[in-house]
C-alpha cells in the first residue's frame, strides 16, 4: 500500500525559498484579479455559470446516451473511437498505434489525462521519443517534473530558471532571460520534429456529442500543429468532457478562457470533426475511475471541472506552495476533490491542504461545490481512519465552523482583500497541519472574527461580484 | 470491433448506466445579445486588439488601395507568399504543397475568413478556407480578409455556423499564436503565426457566405 502524500512537507522546501514563493503568489492573484475583469465584462456571466454548470448535470445524467451518440458521429466522419477502461488499457493503445503507423517521435500538445495515465514514460520505456509540444509542459519535460499548474505547468519557475535548463538542454545563452528568446528557442527547437513526426497527439477540452468532434484550445498553436502536420492524429479524452450540442460548447468557450487567465478565448479554439484525405484520426475515451466517481452521491460533481485552474490561482494554500506539493496529477483545490477516488490512501492528505474559505467555489465557472467536496472528504478520511490526529483536531475546528451558519457566512463570503492576506492568520496557526513548518506571524494570534471585524469596511468597498 | 475493445466498450457503459444519477434537463441557452448590429465591426476591431500584435487595416475606407502593394510593403523580406483567395496569386498555391508539413516554407499566408465575431475578436478558418490546413499554423505572417458583414456579436452566434457540423477541421483564430508559460509574460510567437493581420474587405460575392 502506497504512503500518504504529506503536502505540508512538501511544500517546505517551496516555502524555503522566498523568491520562488512570493513570485508564484503574485502572478497567481494577478490572474484572478484578470479573470474577475473579465467576468465583470460580460453582464450574463452568472446565468453562464449557471447554465454550464446544468448542461454538466445533464449530461453526466444522461452519460451512457451521448457517448454511445458521440462514438456514432464521430465513426460517420471517418474517426476511428476506442474506449480504454484505464490508464494501461489507454497507453497500450496509443502505443499500438504509433507501432502500426511506425512512429519512433510523437509531437504531443498538453494533455492532463496523459500525465494521469503516465503514458510519457509507457511509450519511451518502448522506444518512443515524445516532445511535448506546449512551452510549459516542454520545459517540465526537459527538467524531469511533472506540471505544477493545469493551464501553465512551469508557472511556478522563474526566467532565469528556464534560462539555466534551456542552456544546459538547448545549448541556449544562460545569462539571457529574455522571455521571447527563450520561446524562440523552444520554438526553433521544436518546429524539425513538428515536420518529421509520423505521429501527433492531442488531449481535448470538449467533446460534441451532436457532431462526433473534439474541441481543443490553446493560445501557442501547438495542438493545431500537432494534429494537423502528421498523418495520424490521435486525440485522448476523459469520458466525462463531453457536451450534448455544439450550441452548449458556445456557453463553455464563452466561460474557459476568461475564468482561466482573463482573456476572452485562447488564440487557437480549434474543433476536429474527422480525418483529412489520406491521413487518420483516432479518439480514446477514457474511463480511469471516472464511471466509479460518476457513482458518488457526494463527489460526482467533480466530474464537471472544465480544467480552467480558478480555483487554483484563488487559492491561497496553492498559490503560497505550488503545485509540485500536492504530489499529484491535479492539485490545488480541484486536486484535492479528484486524486482521493483514484487512490484513497495516497491522497488521504490532500483534502487538509485547504483554509475551506469558499473562494474556490465562488469562481468555479461550473459551479462545483469545491470547499464543501473538501469538507465531505475530510469526513470520508475520519471514517476511513486515513488522518493523524492533528488533521482530526483540526476538522473539528472546521465542523465548528460550518455548523454554525453565520461563521460559515462570514467564511464563505470572503472578500478580495481578506482573501489576500488570508494565509497569514488562517494557514499557518497550530492546528492546520498544512502550516506546521512555518514560523506564526503575529497575525496568526488573531482570530478571524477579530480579523474580519477589522477589515469589513475595506473588504465592502471591494466589488467582487462572485463573493 | 476487437474482442477486447468490445468488452472495454461495454464494461465503461454498464459502469456508466449503473452509475449515472437521476437524469436531469438540458436548459434553454438564449444568444445573449447586448450589442446592436451597428456596433459590431468597433467591438470587434476593439477585441482583437486586446488580443496583442493584430492589427486591422481597413479596406473599406481606401486604406489598402492595393493588396500586392499593401504585401510588399509590410512585409518586404517576405519570398513565399501562399494565397488561398482567387483574387491574388502570391508565389505559391495551397494546392502546390504535396506534404503538409511543406507549408512551413511559406513567409505570408493570405486567406478570406468567412466570419469574424465581435465579442473575442476571432476569425473562423476551415479546411474549406485553407485546402492545406497547415498554411494558417506554419506560415511566418497571416493576413486574412475578412468582410465587415460577416462579423457576428458573439459566440453563441459564431457556433451557428455551418462549418462547426460541416467540416472536418474549424478554427477560431485569435490574434497570433502566443505563450505566458515563462514568468506569466505573454511573448509572440509561441509555435504557429507570428503576427495576424485582419483587412476588412467586403466579399467579391457582396456579403454572402462563403461557408
Amino acid at each position: 500500500m502506497s504512503h500518504s502524500i504529506d503536502q505540508a512537507k512538501n511544500a517546505e522546501k517551496f516555502l524555503a525559498d522566498t523568491v520562488h514563493e512570493e513570485r508564484l503568489d503574485k502572478l497567481l492573484w494577478a490572474m484572478r484579479l484578470r479573470r474577475d475583469a473579465a467576468a465583470r465584462q460580460v453582464p450574463e456571466w452568472e446565468d453562464l455559470r449557471t447554465l454550464a454548470s446544468e448542461i454538466k448535470e445533464h449530461t453526466l445524467s444522461n452519460l451512457s446516451d451521448y457517448l454511445i451518440q458521440f462514438e456514432a458521429k464521430a465513426t460517420a466522419n471517418g474517426v476511428i473511437v476506442h474506449w480504454a477502461r484505464d490508464a494501461h488499457e489507454h497507453n497500450q493503445i496509443v502505443y499500438d498505434l504509433l507501432a502500426e503507423q511506425k512512429a519512433d517521435l510523437l509531437v504531443k500538445s498538453k494533455s492532463m489525462l496523459t500525465e494521469e495515465c503516465e503514458l510519457r514514460p509507457f511509450l519511451e520505456r518502448r522506444g518512443i521519443r515524445i516532445t511535448e509540444t506546449d512551452l510549459g509542459e516542454r520545459i517540465q519535460q526537459l527538467d524531469d517534473q511533472p506540471p505544477g499548474h493545469i493551464v501553465g505547468p512551469a508557472i511556478h519557475k522563474t526566467t532565469h530558471d528556464v534560462a539555466v535548463l534551456f542552456s544546459e538542454k538547448y545549448g541556449s545563452d544562460p545569462k539571457n532571460e529574455d522571455v521571447a528568446y527563450l520561446a524562440g528557442v523552444m520554438r526553433d527547437n521544436t518546429r524539425p520534429d513538428f515536420l518529421t513526426a509520423r505521429a501527433g497527439m492531442t488531449g481535448a477540452n470538449f467533446v460534441v456529442a451532436e457532431t462526433g468532434a473534439i474541441v481543443v484550445a490553446t493560445n501557442e498553436g501547438n495542438a493545431d500543429l500537432s494534429a494537423n502536420t502528421p498523418e495520424l492524429h490521435i486525440c485522448s479524452v476523459g469520458i466525462e468532457k463531453i457536451v450534448p450540442t455544439v450550441e452548449s460548447l458556445a456557453v463553455f468557450i464563452r466561460l474557459l478562457a476568461r475564468s482561466a487567465t482573463g482573456d476572452t478565448i485562447t488564440q487557437y479554439t480549434s474543433t476536429f470533426r474527422g480525418p483529412r484525405k489520406g491521413a487518420a484520426m483516432h479518439v480514446i475515451l477514457v474511463d480511469n475511475g471516472r464511471s466509479a466517481r460518476l457513482g458518488m452521491k457526494r463527489f460526482w460533481h467533480s466530474l464537471k471541472c472544465i480544467r480552467c485552474a480558478a480555483c487554483m490561482n484563488t487559492c491561497p494554500v496553492y498559490r503560497r506552495s505550488g503545485g509540485l506539493s500536492y504530489g499529484s496529477t491535479y492539485m490545488g483545490p480541484i486536486g484535492i476533490i479528484m486524486m482521493p477516488t483514484f487512490e484513497i490512501r495516497k491522497y488521504s492528505e490532500l483534502p487538509f491542504a485547504s483554509t475551506l474559505n469558499g473562494s474556490c467555489t465562488n469562481v468555479c465557472p461550473v459551479k462545483i461545490d469545491i470547499h464543501e467536496q473538501i469538507y465531505g472528504w475530510r469526513e470520508v478520511m475520519e471514517e476511513n481512519d486515513q488522518i493523524q490526529v492533528v488533521k482530526k483536531e483540526a476538522m473539528r475546528v472546521a465542523d465548528d465552523v460550518l455548523s454554525h451558519p453565520a461563521l460559515y457566512q462570514i467564511a464563505t463570503t470572503t472578500l478580495s482583500a481578506a482573501l489576500e492576506v488570508l494565509p497569514h492568520f488562517a494557514v499557518y496557526n497550530r492546528l492546520n497541519a498544512w502550516g506546521r513548518h512555518r514560523d506564526v506571524p503575529n497575525a496568526a494570534r488573531e482570530t478571524f472574527h477579530a480579523w474580519y471585524r477589522k477589515h469589513r469596511t475595506v473588504t465592502n468597498e471591494n466589488d467582487e461580484r462572485e463573493s | 470491433m476487437h474482442p477486447t475493445q468490445a468488452l472495454s466498450r461495454n464494461t465503461i457503459l454498464e459502469a456508466v448506466r449503473a452509475n449515472q444519477p437521476a437524469a436531469q434537463p438540458m436548459p434553454t441557452i438564449p444568444h445573449f445579445h447586448t450589442h446592436q448590429p451597428a456596433d459590431l465591426v468597433s467591438i470587434f476591431r476593439e477585441s482583437i486588439a486586446r488580443m496583442a500584435g493584430v492589427v486591422v487595416t481597413d479596406v473599406v475606407n481606401g486604406d489598402v488601395p492595393d493588396l500586392g502593394s499593401f504585401l510588399r510593403n509590410k512585409f518586404p523580406d517576405a519570398k513565399v507568399i501562399c494565397s488561398a483567395i482567387p483574387e491574388y496569386a502570391g508565389t505559391i498555391r495551397p494546392a502546390s504543397f504535396n506534404h503538409w508539413s511543406e507549408a512551413s516554407t511559406i513567409d505570408v499566408c493570405i486567406l478570406r475568413s468567412p466570419m469574424g465575431v465581435a465579442e473575442t475578436g476571432s476569425i473562423l478558418l476551415s479546411d474549406v478556407e485553407l485546402q492545406v490546413n497547415t498554411i494558417a499554423l506554419l506560415a511566418h505572417d497571416l493576413v486574412v480578409l475578412l468582410d465587415p458583414k460577416q462579423i457576428v456579436a458573439n459566440i453563441h452566434d459564431a457556433y451557428e455556423h455551418p462549418h462547426f457540423k460541416l467540416r472536418p477541421y474549424s478554427l477560431l483564430m485569435t490574434g497570433p499564436s502566443g505563450s505566458g508559460d515563462i514568468g506569466g509574460i505573454v511573448v509572440h510567437p509561441a509555435q504557429g503565426a507570428k503576427t495576424l493581420t485582419v483587412l476588412l474587405s467586403p466579399a467579391p460575392d457582396t456579403g454572402q457566405r462563403t461557408g
